[in-house]
């Protein structure tokens, strides 16, 4: 019997299960594909956990400042801890030339209704106590934005999005979409068929692979970051730092404490790593202690527990790849999120549920001009 | 505490007592005296302290678990950093503090630093220098193979440090008749005469990294080693058990209990109970025994206890009930044990309503089985290393049988090197089998007795892989009946050829099972030799001794005739008495211990088994992990993604098989779920050690 729904969306991850609650909770019937045995079990479990509408692209910090209310409103409403933390987030600033960018993006980000200010350097020791001071300016500070457990989040909107009826299909993947006369009319999966109007791809990493499938080519490649979490230990910072300058082998890295007081951090490394291969390297650990210890002296009696490593899927620019494309009707992008899958899906998935509802406004025309896949993508997104 | 009046074990019948430098350490600000060096945690349980911190999550207190530095239940703060205690050497001064929650991060002095890490590259890489990884390291350096053998203890040996007892096994190939200490000395000695085999200590693995290179913490250094070939020897770990009450300090593992007493010779406790009837339980009794703890039972699932029956027997004639077909249902105590309450259970193991009883005991030994350390192999099989395996790492089994599985995998990788072109010999690989063989069922005894000359009786009636008797023998009278090794032992006279009471079989016999009977003198009260092992002195003649038969039946208490102590085997004393000729063949062992008789208390709990804790770490209770399996998880990573499980500081290491039985228990099998990632670390690591060798300005 050949299974027919309204929508069926690519991946069960960041991006795929805010989407499916979003629909399902306008009463369309979605059906959600996953390779995986369970949700968030690609890139999202990978992820820190940081969520912010620090950005310099206005349609990243609008929907980022969306799904900032629907994470920290979560437990109000829906009674599930996914561990919101409104601690803010802090860039610190120790040359001439991050202040001037920092300050400098500060007008367009104020525009586009973020709470943001460049801080002192006395209040940014205030934020991160033990920070080093030699050389530190200030930095930005954006209390608004946050922490929450990706793996806590994901699993409260997968379990809220099965109530409004979606259905989840694990352990399979698409092997096809099948599609007439440029219209999209399902996919075929490893076990299965499915019917559907529309075909969303929210497959993250292997985003590019499902764009071949309706013969698009989608710029989005995978590089590969490393991740690590300690020990709990009493909380004493309470933002989420980033400190974006460059160390051996690191363009920059970030970190925060996070409820329990375990430090989660991550850094891009340097050389970017183009691979989909997630195996722990041994080159991070001296990496962060060295870039840790030398920020924070006290961090080096900080027992590191565990590390993993995850993939940004990145885009020329800096920022996804959102919306309908031209050749084929019915088959949705949300790809290329360039390590900002958790922080924008929810803000995303209320998005693309109102272009299947055909209820856009004019500010998600706007976002959608932002991220179209005919976009020039020369334009690089400076906080990416 | 004074030292002297601390929970030491101060004689032991096998162990030798050395002397060491008393200490001071403060605790929570009182003055404790330690023995310089030894770990943390044994100091603070011989100060009768069991309480080590209070969880984050719910307050309640932990206490010892492993004692084997894999899991994080015994931390402490030492001059306010938080450690491990059992892999913490006490050292003159320390302040030492129960830690509540989480640790706090203490200010510290800006330096630079700039991370250098040392990367070594090697022939062999060999992880764990217990039985198997030793062995491995010999045989490999024997072929010219340069060598480095890890360890994260600071002793060479592994648990062969806490094994008092003579190994069963082959003699020719796995030391048997040797105690598990002496074997250590003695591959320890060879090990660091080899010009081959680098060793380093205290040096745990703590990652294999996808670039082939294994994270080493090199006496706190952190270094990356390269290797050709990587050996994984790593042992086996103890299985935990959900019950109610689980982690209450006083409930451990029988290996953490062989830790505190046999290697740090703490007298952990005064009245043990066991559960698991497996030889780890069994031994872990006698050891109790001879440490001078009593043991107030065992129980054991099954019907029949899973230990080899001369193991059973020492400890059944000494008056330790064993509770077969019975488990445990619940640990009770506010702060730390102070009872256990046992059930019978029906052939599909359901608890039989009605027969619960409870024991007053302060410690609870949990013995039902291991788990292979193999997450090195899964993580290097990832790395596409070229990786091996030997001993319990590989599969689990006897201690003997690990030492031939090193022998045999350091063969083959010298093989793979290139170093030999000579492959394993078919028969040692058989060998290795049989080494590993289960015990066969338990036979009658239906020697008939002569009464005339001297001979010994062997009370060896299962078969099991051991040859120690036969081996000794000068006369070569004794013969293993299969002609190998797994057969059963049995005396003959050869023509001429008889017994000539030179005892050594006697003293050999690891299951302390056979005597000799001399009719010599006096056809009416022949002379009998008994072995033991439970005399802290060398008993004297004249004595009076209490003898009882294979079951423990008194036979009545006789007078010390002669002791005989043979050089081979120092701590076996060789009792002779003079028994009535109907009692002589049936003399087996003396009862040393008025055991005590233990009277059940009054058992009124009601028990609910899902609030027993799974994953200790972080406190996640069965109910919770089985109301997920019954909405419909099946993936092991959503589990942890939901409750934490496994995502502690031990690293799943204890809850995974608890949970693999919880999906089992809900008619899930282990292909129909997806099991929990391997990630790095498996030990957590302070970020100062990633510094390598630190250059400060």
């Amino acid at each position: 019997m050949v299974k027919t729904y309204d929508v069926i969306i690519i991946g069960a991850g960041s991006i795929g299960v805010p989407t499916a609650l979003a629909l399902a909770q306008k009463s369309v019937k979605v059906g959600i594909i996953e390779e995986n045995s369970s949700v968030g079990q690609g890139q999202n479990k990978r992820a820190i956990g940081g969520v912010r509408a620090t950005h310099t692209a206005p349609a990243k910090i609008r929907l980022c400042n969306k799904s900032i209310e629907i994470f920290s409103t979560w437990e109000e409403k829906y009674g599930d801890d996914i561990e919101w933390f409104s601690g803010g987030y802090v860039f610190v600033a120790y040359t001439e030339d991050h202040e001037k960018m920092m300050k400098s993006n500060l007008k367009i980000q104020k525009e586009a209704g973020l709470n943001i200010d460049w801080v002192s350097k006395e209040r940014i020791v205030e934020l991160i106590p033990g920070i080093d001071e030699e050389g530190l300016r200030g930095g930005t500070f954006s209390p608004e934005d946050g922490n929450s457990s990706p793996l806590l989040s994901i699993n409260a909107f997968y379990r809220k999005s099965k109530e409004f009826g979606a259905e989840y299909f694990f352990n399979e993947s698409v092997t096809n979409i099948i599609s007439n006369n440029n219209k999209v009319k399902g996919v075929i999966t490893t076990k299965d068929r499915y019917e559907a109007d529309y075909v969303i791809n929210a497959a993250g990493a292997e985003a590019k692979e499902i764009g071949a499938m309706v013969g698009i080519d989608l710029p989005v490649t995978p590089d590969s970051h490393e991740s690590g979490i300690s020990e709990p230990v009493k909380k004493f910072i309470e933002p989420l730092v980033v400190d974006l300058r460059p160390g051996r082998g690191t363009l920059n890295f970030y970190f925060y404490q996070n409820c329990e007081g375990k430090f989660i951090f991550c850094l891009t490394p340097d050389p970017l790593i183009l691979c989909k291969d997630t195996r722990e390297t041994s080159a991070f650990l001296p990496q962060l202690a060295e870039r840790l210890v030398n920020l924070i002296p006290r961090t080096k009696h900080l027992k590191i527990r565990r590390t993993w490593r995850g993939l940004y899927p990145m885009t020329p620019d800096g920022s996804p790849i959102v919306g309908k494309v031209n050749n084929i009707e019915g088959y949705i992008n949300v790809v290329g999120l360039c390590g900002q899958g958790y922080m924008l899906g929810p803000g995303l998935g209320e998005l693309i549920a109102r272009i299947v509802t055909k209820d856009l406004s004019e500010n998600d025309n706007k976002i959608l001009e932002e991220f179209s896949l005919y976009r020039d993508f020369g334009r690089v997104e400076k906080l990416k | 505490m004074n030292f002297n009046e601390q929970k030491r074990i101060t004689k032991h019948p096998v162990l030798e007592i050395p002397s060491s430098e008393i200490v001071y350490l403060y605790f929570d600000g009182k003055k404790l005296a330690a023995k310089k060096g030894e770990m943390l945690s044994s100091a603070l349980i011989a100060n009768n302290i069991d309480i080590f911190s209070y969880h984050q999550r719910d307050n309640s207190p932990q206490g010892i678990s492993c004692a084997n530095g894999q899991c994080a239940q015994c931390t402490v703060l030492v001059n306010g950093i938080a450690v491990k205690s059992c892999m913490t050497p006490v050292e003159t001064g320390m302040e030492v503090e129960t830690l509540i929650g989480a640790p706090s991060l203490s200010e510290e002095d800006k330096r630079v630093v700039e991370s250098k890490t040392l990367v070594v590259e090697v022939d062999v890489l060999i992880i764990g220098a217990g039985p198997s990884g030793l062995q491995a390291a010999l045989t490999l350096a024997e072929y010219g193979a340069k060598v480095l053998l890890i360890d994260d203890k600071d002793q060479l040996g592994g648990k062969l440090l806490l094994q008092t007892h003579k190994f069963f096994g082959s003699v020719e190939d796995s030391y048997a008749g040797t105690r598990g200490i002496d074997i250590a000395v003695l591959l320890g000695e060879k090990v660091r005469s080899s010009p081959n085999i680098e060793v380093w200590l205290s040096s745990p693995a703590i990652a294999v990294f996808s670039d082939k290179h294994v994270g080493v913490l090199m006496k706190e250094m952190y270094v990356l080693v390269k290797p050709r070939k990587l050996l994984i020897a790593t042992g086996a770990r103890e299985k935990m058990l959900a019950f109610p009450g689980n982690t209450l300090p006083g409930v451990y593992g029988a290996g953490a209990f062989q830790t505190l007493v046999n290697r740090d010779l703490v007298k952990s406790s005064n009245k043990v109970f066991i559960v698991g009837g497996g030889n780890v339980g069994i031994i872990a009794a006698y050891h109790a025994i001879q440490a001078g703890i009593d043991v107030v039972g065992v129980v054991e699932a099954l019907p029949e206890c899973g230990a080899y029956k001369v193991h059973e027997d020492k400890i059944r004639r000494l008056g330790v009930p064993i509770f077969t077909s019975h488990t445990i249902i619940a640990a009770h105590g506010k702060d730390k044990v102070d009872s256990v309450t046992i059930s019978k259970i029906d052939e599909n193991f359901k608890l039989i309503k009605g027969t619960e009883v409870t024991f007053n005991v302060d410690t609870i030994l949990i013995a039902i089985g291991l788990d292979p350390v193999n997450e090195f192999h899964i993580k290097a099989e990832e790395a596409e290393m070229d990786v091996w395996s030997a001993g319990d790492a590989h599969e689990i089994a006897e201690a003997s049988s690990a030492m031939f599985s090193g022998k045999i995998r350091g063969w083959e990788i010298a093989l793979s090197l290139g170093l030999t072109k000579e492959s394993v010999p078919i028969e040692l690989k058989e060998k290795a089998a049989i080494l590993k063989s289960k015990p066969g069922p338990v036979v009658e005894n239906d020697i008939s007795y002569e009464n005339k000359g001297v001979y010994p009786i062997i009370r060896c009636n299962q078969e099991i892989p051991c040859n120690p008797c036969a081996a000794i023998c000068p006369y070569n009278l004794i013969r293993i009946l299969d002609g190998g090794l797994l057969g059963r032992p049995e005396y003959q006279k050869r023509g001429d050829e008889e017994c000539i009471g030179c005892a050594q079989c006697v003293a050999i016999c690891p299951g302390l099972a056979i005597t000799l009977v001399d009719y010599n003198e006096d056809i009416n009260y022949p002379k009998v030799t008994i072995p033991t092992e439970l005399f802290e002195q060398k008993l004297e003649e004249g004595e009076t001794l209490l003898v009882v038969d294979e079951h423990g039946q008194e036979l009545g208490k006789y007078r010390v005739l002669r002791v005989r102590i043979l050089k081979k085997f120092p701590k076996t004393q060789l009792v002779t008495i003079q028994l009535p000729k109907e009692i002589a063949p049936k003399a087996i062992s003396f009862k040393t211990v008025q055991t005590e008789q233990f009277d059940p208390i009054e058992f009124n709990e009601e028990i609910i088994p899902d609030s027993a804790i799974i994953c200790r770490c972080d406190r996640v209770t069965a109910g919770e992990i089985r109301a997920l399996i019954k909405e419909g998880v099946r993936d092991a990573n959503e589990i942890k993604a939901i409750t934490r499980a496994g995502m502690g500081a031990c690293g799943a290491k204890v809850c995974t098989s608890l949970i693999d039985r919880i999906f089992r228990e809900e008619g899930v099998s282990r292909e129909e779920y997806t099991p929990f990632t391997q990630r790095p670390l498996f030990v957590e690591v302070p970020l100062k050690h990633f510094l390598g060798y630190e250059e400060e300005d």
